[in-house]
Protein backbone atom coordinates (compact mmCIF):
# COMPACT_ATOMS: atom_id res chain seq x y z
CA UNK A 1 0.00 0.00 0.00
CA UNK A 2 1.21 3.39 -0.69
CA UNK A 3 2.38 5.08 1.99
CA UNK A 4 1.66 8.62 0.06
CA UNK A 5 -1.02 10.08 -2.06
CA UNK A 6 -2.55 13.43 -2.77
CA UNK A 7 -6.69 11.95 -2.13
CA UNK A 8 -7.49 9.26 -0.01
CA UNK A 9 -10.80 7.98 -0.41
CA UNK A 10 -12.68 6.49 2.29
CA UNK A 11 -15.20 4.18 0.86
CA UNK A 12 -15.53 1.53 -2.02
CA UNK A 13 -19.16 2.18 -2.89
CA UNK A 14 -20.80 3.70 -5.66
CA UNK A 15 -19.68 6.75 -4.67
CA UNK A 16 -16.07 6.38 -3.64
CA UNK A 17 -15.01 4.25 -7.00
CA UNK A 18 -17.36 6.60 -9.09
CA UNK A 19 -15.07 9.62 -7.68
CA UNK A 20 -11.84 7.42 -8.01
CA UNK A 21 -13.02 7.19 -11.91
CA UNK A 22 -13.63 10.53 -12.38
CA UNK A 23 -10.09 11.75 -10.70
CA UNK A 24 -8.67 9.40 -13.02
CA UNK A 25 -10.52 10.00 -15.99
CA UNK A 26 -9.33 13.95 -15.15
CA UNK A 27 -5.65 13.10 -14.82
CA UNK A 28 -5.58 12.85 -11.02
CA UNK A 29 -4.25 9.08 -10.60
CA UNK A 30 -2.27 9.73 -6.74
CA UNK A 31 -4.90 8.31 -5.34
CA UNK A 32 -5.77 5.32 -3.21
CA UNK A 33 -9.10 4.13 -1.81
CA UNK A 34 -9.55 2.37 1.33
CA UNK A 35 -12.69 -0.11 1.82
CA UNK A 36 -13.25 -1.75 4.71
CA UNK A 37 -15.03 -4.23 3.29
CA UNK A 38 -15.21 -5.32 -0.32
CA UNK A 39 -17.04 -3.16 -2.61
CA UNK A 40 -20.69 -2.44 -2.34
CA UNK A 41 -21.03 -4.03 1.09
CA UNK A 42 -22.39 -1.32 2.71
CA UNK A 43 -25.04 0.26 1.68
CA UNK A 44 -24.83 0.53 -2.50
CA UNK A 45 -24.90 -3.74 -2.51
CA UNK A 46 -28.35 -3.16 -0.39
CA UNK A 47 -30.07 -1.05 -2.18
CA UNK A 48 -33.10 -1.20 -4.63
CA UNK A 49 -31.39 0.68 -7.70
CA UNK A 50 -34.11 2.93 -8.55
CA UNK A 51 -32.63 6.07 -10.75
CA UNK A 52 -35.22 8.60 -10.52
CA UNK A 53 -36.03 12.58 -10.83
CA UNK A 54 -39.06 13.19 -9.95
CA UNK A 55 -37.77 14.87 -6.69
CA UNK A 56 -39.39 17.95 -4.96
CA UNK A 57 -36.15 20.59 -4.20
CA UNK A 58 -34.55 22.25 -7.56
CA UNK A 59 -30.71 20.80 -6.22
CA UNK A 60 -31.91 16.78 -5.89
CA UNK A 61 -33.85 16.94 -9.55
CA UNK A 62 -30.49 18.77 -11.02
CA UNK A 63 -28.15 16.21 -10.11
CA UNK A 64 -30.83 13.60 -10.49
CA UNK A 65 -31.10 14.79 -14.59
CA UNK A 66 -27.42 15.24 -15.02
CA UNK A 67 -26.92 11.52 -13.19
CA UNK A 68 -29.27 9.87 -15.90
CA UNK A 69 -27.23 11.45 -18.87
CA UNK A 70 -24.30 9.74 -17.20
CA UNK A 71 -26.41 6.56 -16.63
CA UNK A 72 -28.07 6.61 -20.31
CA UNK A 73 -24.20 5.98 -22.11
CA UNK A 74 -22.44 4.38 -18.71
CA UNK A 75 -22.30 0.69 -20.78
CA UNK A 76 -20.35 2.09 -23.40
CA UNK A 77 -18.14 4.47 -20.95
CA UNK A 78 -17.26 1.60 -18.25
CA UNK A 79 -17.45 -1.81 -20.43
CA UNK A 80 -20.00 -3.10 -18.60
CA UNK A 81 -23.55 -4.11 -18.72
CA UNK A 82 -25.17 -2.21 -15.56
CA UNK A 83 -28.29 -4.03 -16.17
CA UNK A 84 -29.69 -0.28 -17.16
CA UNK A 85 -33.79 -0.64 -17.77
CA UNK A 86 -35.02 3.10 -18.62
CA UNK A 87 -39.05 2.27 -18.22
CA UNK A 88 -39.87 4.99 -15.95
CA UNK A 89 -41.27 5.51 -12.48
CA UNK A 90 -44.93 6.01 -11.86
CA UNK A 91 -45.66 7.41 -8.40
CA UNK A 92 -49.49 7.11 -7.95
CA UNK A 93 -51.51 9.57 -5.84
CA UNK A 94 -53.90 8.24 -3.29
CA UNK A 95 -55.26 11.49 -1.63
CA UNK A 96 -56.26 14.55 -3.21
CA UNK A 97 -53.09 15.95 -0.58
CA UNK A 98 -50.67 14.20 -2.71
CA UNK A 99 -52.43 14.73 -6.28
CA UNK A 100 -51.79 18.68 -5.50
CA UNK A 101 -48.39 18.22 -4.22
CA UNK A 102 -47.36 15.85 -7.04
CA UNK A 103 -48.92 18.02 -9.52
CA UNK A 104 -46.58 20.69 -8.22
CA UNK A 105 -43.57 18.58 -8.03
CA UNK A 106 -44.42 17.83 -11.70
CA UNK A 107 -44.51 21.40 -12.89
CA UNK A 108 -40.63 22.05 -11.09
CA UNK A 109 -39.75 19.19 -12.56
CA UNK A 110 -41.33 19.95 -16.06
CA UNK A 111 -39.17 23.53 -15.72
CA UNK A 112 -35.84 22.32 -15.49
CA UNK A 113 -36.24 20.09 -17.90
CA UNK A 114 -37.54 16.41 -16.97
CA UNK A 115 -40.26 14.80 -18.86
CA UNK A 116 -42.74 14.14 -16.06
CA UNK A 117 -46.57 13.68 -16.83
CA UNK A 118 -49.75 12.99 -15.47
CA UNK A 119 -51.44 9.99 -16.47
CA UNK A 120 -55.17 8.91 -15.38
CA UNK A 121 -56.21 5.71 -14.23
CA UNK A 122 -56.66 4.39 -17.50
CA UNK A 123 -53.60 5.09 -18.38
CA UNK A 124 -51.52 3.84 -15.54
CA UNK A 125 -53.79 0.39 -16.72
CA UNK A 126 -52.27 1.14 -20.34
CA UNK A 127 -48.96 1.29 -18.98
CA UNK A 128 -48.81 -1.69 -16.12
CA UNK A 129 -52.35 -3.80 -16.81
CA UNK A 130 -51.90 -5.95 -13.63
CA UNK A 131 -51.72 -3.15 -11.76
CA UNK A 132 -54.90 -2.71 -9.26
CA UNK A 133 -55.71 0.76 -9.39
CA UNK A 134 -58.90 1.01 -7.22
CA UNK A 135 -57.93 3.54 -4.75
CA UNK A 136 -55.67 5.70 -7.18
CA UNK A 137 -56.50 8.95 -8.22
CA UNK A 138 -53.94 9.19 -10.61
CA UNK A 139 -50.07 9.33 -11.02
CA UNK A 140 -47.28 11.24 -11.95
CA UNK A 141 -45.04 8.85 -14.31
CA UNK A 142 -41.37 9.80 -16.05
CA UNK A 143 -39.96 7.68 -18.79
CA UNK A 144 -36.58 8.51 -18.50
CA UNK A 145 -35.70 7.31 -14.70
CA UNK A 146 -35.39 3.55 -14.74
CA UNK A 147 -33.28 1.26 -12.51
CA UNK A 148 -29.80 -0.40 -12.92
CA UNK A 149 -27.74 -2.83 -11.19
CA UNK A 150 -25.58 -1.33 -8.82
CA UNK A 151 -23.04 -4.24 -8.00
CA UNK A 152 -22.29 -3.68 -12.38
CA UNK A 153 -21.69 -0.30 -11.61
CA UNK A 154 -19.41 -0.01 -8.58
CA UNK A 155 -17.33 -3.17 -10.09
CA UNK A 156 -17.05 -0.86 -13.32
CA UNK A 157 -16.42 2.45 -11.81
CA UNK A 158 -13.43 0.41 -9.48
CA UNK A 159 -12.06 -1.61 -12.92
CA UNK A 160 -11.75 1.81 -14.62
CA UNK A 161 -9.97 3.44 -12.21
CA UNK A 162 -7.44 0.86 -11.05
CA UNK A 163 -6.57 0.32 -14.74
CA UNK A 164 -5.65 4.14 -14.82
CA UNK A 165 -3.88 4.17 -11.90
CA UNK A 166 -5.57 4.25 -8.90
CA UNK A 167 -4.49 2.10 -5.89
CA UNK A 168 -7.63 0.23 -3.91
CA UNK A 169 -7.13 -1.02 -1.45
CA UNK A 170 -9.84 -3.61 0.23
CA UNK A 171 -10.50 -5.22 3.31
CA UNK A 172 -8.66 -2.11 5.02
CA UNK A 173 -10.15 -0.69 8.01
CA UNK A 174 -9.53 3.35 7.92
CA UNK A 175 -8.51 4.10 12.31
CA UNK A 176 -7.79 7.37 12.02
CA UNK A 177 -7.22 10.93 10.82
CA UNK A 178 -4.35 13.52 11.88
CA UNK A 179 -5.83 17.03 11.10
CA UNK A 180 -2.77 19.47 11.72
CA UNK A 181 -3.18 23.45 11.93
CA UNK A 182 -6.78 22.41 10.22
CA UNK A 183 -5.82 20.65 7.46
CA UNK A 184 -5.86 17.08 6.24
CA UNK A 185 -2.23 15.35 7.10
CA UNK A 186 -2.73 12.09 7.09
CA UNK A 187 -5.13 8.72 7.21
CA UNK A 188 -4.35 5.78 9.67
CA UNK A 189 -5.02 2.43 8.73
CA UNK A 190 -4.77 -0.87 10.13
CA UNK A 191 -2.20 -1.89 6.66
CA UNK A 192 0.01 1.35 7.36
CA UNK A 193 -0.59 5.42 6.98
CA UNK A 194 -0.96 7.03 4.00
CA UNK A 195 0.08 11.12 4.08
CA UNK A 196 -2.49 13.23 2.03
CA UNK A 197 -3.65 16.38 0.88
CA UNK A 198 -7.77 15.36 0.95
CA UNK A 199 -9.90 12.68 2.19
CA UNK A 200 -13.14 12.14 0.58
CA UNK A 201 -15.54 10.59 3.27
CA UNK A 202 -17.70 8.36 1.28
CA UNK A 203 -18.45 5.98 3.94
CA UNK A 204 -22.11 6.07 4.02
CA UNK A 205 -24.26 5.38 7.02
CA UNK A 206 -20.35 5.05 8.44
CA UNK A 207 -19.32 8.72 7.31
CA UNK A 208 -20.17 10.32 10.43
CA UNK A 209 -17.51 7.46 12.30
CA UNK A 210 -15.26 8.56 9.67
CA UNK A 211 -16.14 12.51 10.34
CA UNK A 212 -15.23 11.80 14.38
CA UNK A 213 -11.59 11.01 13.62
CA UNK A 214 -11.68 14.22 12.38
CA UNK A 215 -13.35 16.15 14.46
CA UNK A 216 -16.15 17.03 12.59
CA UNK A 217 -19.77 16.73 14.10
CA UNK A 218 -21.89 15.42 11.44
CA UNK A 219 -25.83 15.81 11.32
CA UNK A 220 -26.81 12.48 8.97
CA UNK A 221 -28.07 9.26 11.29
CA UNK A 222 -28.21 5.39 9.80
CA UNK A 223 -31.83 4.28 9.42
CA UNK A 224 -32.16 0.52 8.29
CA UNK A 225 -34.45 -0.13 5.52
CA UNK A 226 -35.51 -4.12 5.09
CA UNK A 227 -35.68 -5.36 1.50
CA UNK A 228 -36.54 -8.10 -0.68
CA UNK A 229 -36.68 -10.08 -3.71
CA UNK A 230 -38.74 -12.73 -4.81
CA UNK A 231 -37.80 -15.61 -7.51
CA UNK A 232 -37.59 -15.14 -11.34
CA UNK A 233 -39.76 -14.82 -14.04
CA UNK A 234 -40.52 -13.77 -17.53
CA UNK A 235 -39.96 -9.79 -17.69
CA UNK A 236 -43.34 -8.09 -17.74
CA UNK A 237 -42.91 -4.92 -15.76
CA UNK A 238 -40.59 -2.20 -17.21
CA UNK A 239 -41.67 0.25 -14.84
CA UNK A 240 -40.65 1.02 -11.20
CA UNK A 241 -43.16 1.47 -9.15
CA UNK A 242 -43.05 3.32 -5.77
CA UNK A 243 -45.92 4.65 -3.77
CA UNK A 244 -45.10 7.85 -1.05
CA UNK A 245 -48.32 7.33 0.19
CA UNK A 246 -46.92 3.21 1.16
CA UNK A 247 -43.48 4.28 1.46
CA UNK A 248 -43.06 1.49 -0.53
CA UNK A 249 -40.86 0.45 -4.40
CA UNK A 250 -40.56 -2.50 -6.41
CA UNK A 251 -39.38 -3.04 -10.03
CA UNK A 252 -38.27 -5.98 -11.53
CA UNK A 253 -34.41 -6.46 -12.53
CA UNK A 254 -33.09 -7.71 -15.36
CA UNK A 255 -32.78 -11.26 -13.91
CA UNK A 256 -36.55 -11.48 -13.24
CA UNK A 257 -36.58 -10.67 -9.51
CA UNK A 258 -39.01 -8.60 -8.36
CA UNK A 259 -37.18 -6.20 -6.11
CA UNK A 260 -38.90 -3.47 -3.44
CA UNK A 261 -39.04 -2.77 -0.10
CA UNK A 262 -41.28 -0.56 2.28
CA UNK A 263 -40.23 1.79 4.88
CA UNK A 264 -41.25 1.27 9.06
CA UNK A 265 -42.16 4.75 10.17
CA UNK A 266 -41.24 3.26 13.80
CA UNK A 267 -37.50 2.17 12.71
CA UNK A 268 -35.15 4.20 15.73
CA UNK A 269 -31.46 5.34 13.93
CA UNK A 270 -28.87 2.69 15.10
CA UNK A 271 -26.79 -0.04 13.35
CA UNK A 272 -29.09 -2.59 12.96
CA UNK A 273 -29.32 -4.98 10.08
CA UNK A 274 -31.01 -7.51 11.05
CA UNK A 275 -34.24 -8.69 9.07
CA UNK A 276 -38.03 -9.50 10.32
CA UNK A 277 -40.90 -11.39 9.49
CA UNK A 278 -42.62 -7.87 10.18
CA UNK A 279 -41.02 -6.42 7.34
CA UNK A 280 -41.93 -9.40 4.92
CA UNK A 281 -45.33 -9.53 6.31
CA UNK A 282 -46.11 -5.71 5.67
CA UNK A 283 -44.23 -5.99 2.45
CA UNK A 284 -45.92 -9.10 0.83
CA UNK A 285 -49.46 -7.27 2.00
CA UNK A 286 -48.55 -3.87 0.08
CA UNK A 287 -47.17 -6.22 -3.16
CA UNK A 288 -50.70 -8.12 -3.51
CA UNK A 289 -52.68 -4.98 -2.90
CA UNK A 290 -50.58 -3.54 -5.76
CA UNK A 291 -50.60 -6.59 -7.92
CA UNK A 292 -53.31 -9.11 -6.88
CA UNK A 293 -51.19 -12.24 -8.82
CA UNK A 294 -48.04 -11.57 -6.83
CA UNK A 295 -49.97 -13.64 -3.83
CA UNK A 296 -48.88 -16.90 -6.03
CA UNK A 297 -44.97 -15.90 -6.51
CA UNK A 298 -41.82 -16.86 -4.31
CA UNK A 299 -39.75 -14.50 -1.97
CA UNK A 300 -36.15 -15.70 -2.07
CA UNK A 301 -34.58 -13.67 -0.07
CA UNK A 302 -34.91 -10.65 2.05
CA UNK A 303 -31.92 -8.42 3.36
CA UNK A 304 -31.26 -4.78 5.32
CA UNK A 305 -29.38 -1.47 4.63
CA UNK A 306 -28.97 1.99 5.57
CA UNK A 307 -30.67 5.09 4.27
CA UNK A 308 -27.72 7.59 5.22
CA UNK A 309 -30.33 10.24 6.26
CA UNK A 310 -29.40 14.38 6.92
CA UNK A 311 -32.21 16.40 8.29
CA UNK A 312 -33.40 17.87 5.21
CA UNK A 313 -32.69 14.60 3.01
CA UNK A 314 -30.36 15.79 1.02
CA UNK A 315 -26.79 14.82 0.26
CA UNK A 316 -23.82 16.55 2.32
CA UNK A 317 -21.10 17.55 -0.26
CA UNK A 318 -17.83 20.16 -0.16
CA UNK A 319 -15.69 20.45 1.88
CA UNK A 320 -15.82 21.27 5.37
CA UNK A 321 -14.92 25.10 6.50
CA UNK A 322 -13.23 23.85 9.63
CA UNK A 323 -10.70 21.30 7.84
CA UNK A 324 -9.10 22.44 4.70
CA UNK A 325 -9.17 18.97 2.24
CA UNK A 326 -11.84 16.93 3.60
CA UNK A 327 -14.13 16.54 1.38
CA UNK A 328 -17.76 14.97 2.22
CA UNK A 329 -20.08 13.24 -0.19
CA UNK A 330 -22.57 11.41 1.63
CA UNK A 331 -25.89 11.77 3.22
CA UNK A 332 -27.86 10.66 0.83
CA UNK A 333 -30.87 9.77 2.87
CA UNK A 334 -31.85 6.70 0.21
CA UNK A 335 -30.81 8.30 -2.68
CA UNK A 336 -26.84 7.87 -3.37
CA UNK A 337 -26.90 5.72 -5.89
CA UNK A 338 -29.37 7.28 -8.54
CA UNK A 339 -27.67 10.53 -8.04
CA UNK A 340 -23.44 8.89 -7.51
CA UNK A 341 -22.68 9.39 -11.30
CA UNK A 342 -23.17 13.50 -11.17
CA UNK A 343 -22.22 13.58 -7.14
CA UNK A 344 -18.78 11.86 -8.05
CA UNK A 345 -18.10 13.91 -11.26
CA UNK A 346 -18.66 17.47 -9.05
CA UNK A 347 -15.84 15.99 -6.33
CA UNK A 348 -13.47 14.99 -8.52
CA UNK A 349 -13.83 18.52 -10.10
CA UNK A 350 -13.86 19.67 -6.08
CA UNK A 351 -10.51 18.11 -5.71
CA UNK A 352 -8.56 19.14 -9.36
CA UNK A 353 -10.04 22.62 -10.46
CA UNK A 354 -11.13 24.05 -7.23
CA UNK A 355 -14.68 24.55 -8.51
CA UNK A 356 -17.56 22.60 -9.69
CA UNK A 357 -19.81 22.73 -13.11
CA UNK A 358 -22.67 22.63 -11.39
CA UNK A 359 -23.65 24.46 -7.67
CA UNK A 360 -23.32 22.21 -4.36
CA UNK A 361 -23.32 25.53 -2.13
CA UNK A 362 -26.30 25.05 -0.59
CA UNK A 363 -25.51 21.09 -0.01
CA UNK A 364 -22.51 21.90 2.01
CA UNK A 365 -22.87 21.06 5.72
CA UNK A 366 -22.70 24.87 6.99
CA UNK A 367 -26.14 24.68 6.18
CA UNK A 368 -27.09 22.92 9.14
CA UNK A 369 -25.50 25.06 11.71
CA UNK A 370 -27.38 27.82 10.24
CA UNK A 371 -30.21 25.70 9.89
CA UNK A 372 -30.68 27.12 6.61
CA UNK A 373 -32.71 24.26 4.72
CA UNK A 374 -34.89 23.72 2.32
CA UNK A 375 -36.86 19.63 2.98
CA UNK A 376 -36.70 17.49 0.31
CA UNK A 377 -40.09 15.79 0.96
CA UNK A 378 -40.01 12.87 -1.89
CA UNK A 379 -38.22 10.04 0.18
CA UNK A 380 -39.99 6.91 -0.10
CA UNK A 381 -40.05 4.40 2.57
CA UNK B 1 -17.24 -34.20 -20.00
CA UNK B 2 -14.16 -32.90 -18.66
CA UNK B 3 -14.09 -31.63 -15.12
CA UNK B 4 -14.44 -27.76 -16.03
CA UNK B 5 -18.00 -28.37 -17.80
CA UNK B 6 -19.37 -29.29 -14.34
CA UNK B 7 -21.91 -27.25 -13.41
CA UNK B 8 -21.05 -25.88 -9.88
CA UNK B 9 -24.98 -23.18 -10.24
CA UNK B 10 -28.21 -24.89 -11.49
CA UNK B 11 -30.12 -21.83 -10.77
CA UNK B 12 -27.07 -20.10 -12.83
CA UNK B 13 -25.40 -22.34 -15.27
CA UNK B 14 -21.99 -21.48 -13.64
CA UNK B 15 -19.60 -24.34 -14.65
CA UNK B 16 -15.95 -24.88 -12.55
CA UNK B 17 -14.44 -23.13 -15.41
CA UNK B 18 -16.14 -20.11 -15.00
CA UNK B 19 -15.28 -20.11 -11.04
CA UNK B 20 -11.77 -20.57 -11.59
CA UNK B 21 -11.59 -17.94 -14.13
CA UNK B 22 -13.57 -15.71 -11.77
CA UNK B 23 -10.92 -16.44 -9.25
CA UNK B 24 -7.77 -16.19 -11.58
CA UNK B 25 -9.36 -12.64 -11.88
CA UNK B 26 -8.93 -11.88 -8.64
CA UNK B 27 -12.13 -12.34 -6.92
CA UNK B 28 -11.02 -14.74 -3.91
CA UNK B 29 -13.49 -14.44 -1.15
CA UNK B 30 -16.79 -15.74 -1.33
CA UNK B 31 -19.10 -13.09 -1.12
CA UNK B 32 -17.25 -11.09 -4.05
CA UNK B 33 -17.66 -13.80 -6.00
CA UNK B 34 -20.98 -14.41 -5.69
CA UNK B 35 -22.14 -10.76 -6.79
CA UNK B 36 -19.88 -11.40 -9.68
CA UNK B 37 -21.19 -14.87 -11.02
CA UNK B 38 -24.51 -14.25 -9.47
CA UNK B 39 -24.35 -17.94 -7.84
CA UNK B 40 -26.27 -18.21 -4.82
CA UNK B 41 -29.34 -16.12 -5.70
CA UNK B 42 -31.81 -19.01 -7.16
CA UNK B 43 -34.18 -20.72 -5.84
CA UNK B 44 -31.51 -22.79 -4.02
CA UNK B 45 -29.93 -19.41 -2.60
CA UNK B 46 -26.51 -21.07 -2.62
CA UNK B 47 -27.19 -24.43 -1.09
CA UNK B 48 -26.09 -26.34 -3.42
CA UNK B 49 -23.11 -24.46 -5.30
CA UNK B 50 -22.02 -22.50 -1.85
CA UNK B 51 -20.57 -25.19 -0.36
CA UNK B 52 -18.48 -26.64 -3.65
CA UNK B 53 -17.48 -22.81 -4.59
CA UNK B 54 -16.14 -23.16 -1.19
CA UNK B 55 -14.21 -26.11 -1.76
CA UNK B 56 -12.70 -24.92 -5.35
CA UNK B 57 -11.35 -21.61 -3.44
CA UNK B 58 -9.87 -23.46 -0.84
CA UNK B 59 -8.13 -25.59 -3.23
CA UNK B 60 -7.02 -22.72 -5.18
CA UNK B 61 -6.06 -20.23 -3.01
CA UNK B 62 -4.97 -22.07 -0.14
CA UNK B 63 -7.03 -19.71 2.03
CA UNK B 64 -7.98 -19.83 5.54
CA UNK B 65 -11.53 -20.21 6.01
CA UNK B 66 -11.61 -16.61 7.35
CA UNK B 67 -10.18 -15.14 4.60
CA UNK B 68 -12.97 -16.75 2.05
CA UNK B 69 -15.59 -15.55 4.11
CA UNK B 70 -19.17 -17.05 4.52
CA UNK B 71 -21.87 -15.38 2.93
CA UNK B 72 -24.65 -14.24 5.10
CA UNK B 73 -27.51 -16.50 5.13
CA UNK B 74 -30.67 -14.48 4.14
CA UNK B 75 -34.35 -15.73 5.13
CA UNK B 76 -36.51 -17.63 4.21
CA UNK B 77 -34.68 -21.16 4.35
CA UNK B 78 -37.07 -21.57 1.46
CA UNK B 79 -38.86 -19.77 -1.03
CA UNK B 80 -42.26 -19.06 0.30
CA UNK B 81 -45.01 -17.55 -1.20
CA UNK B 82 -45.88 -14.28 -0.39
CA UNK B 83 -49.86 -15.36 -0.66
CA UNK B 84 -48.24 -16.96 2.50
CA UNK B 85 -47.10 -14.04 4.35
CA UNK B 86 -49.87 -12.15 3.66
CA UNK B 87 -51.53 -12.58 6.91
CA UNK B 88 -54.66 -9.58 7.57
CA UNK B 89 -53.53 -6.94 10.18
CA UNK B 90 -54.63 -8.32 13.62
CA UNK B 91 -53.83 -11.63 12.51
CA UNK B 92 -50.38 -12.10 12.94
Amino acid sequence: MKDKAHVVIVGGGVIGTGVAYNLAKMGMTDVVLVEQKRHSYGSTGRCGGGIRQQWSTEENIRLAKASVEQFERMNEELGVDIGYIQGGYLIPAFTEDEVRDYRKNMALQNSLGVPTRWLSNEEIKELVPMLNTEKMMGATFCPTDGHANPFAVTEGYARRAKEMGVEINLFTTVTGIDVVDGEVKRVHTDRGDIETEFVVNAAGPYSPLIGRMAGIEMPNKPYRHEILATERFRHFLDTMIISFHHGLYFSQTTRGEIVGGIGNPDEKPGYNLSSSLDFAVRMARALIEFMPQFKNVNMVRQWAGFYDVTPDAKPILGEVDEVRGFIQANGYSGHGFMLAPIVAQLMAELIVDGKTSMPIESMNMRRFKDMDMVQEANVVG
Amino acid sequence: MSDEDVIICRCEDVTRADVLKAIRDGYTDLESLRHHLNIGRGPCQGKTCIPLVTRILRQETCASMDEIGLPTARPPMRPIPLGVLNVKEGDE
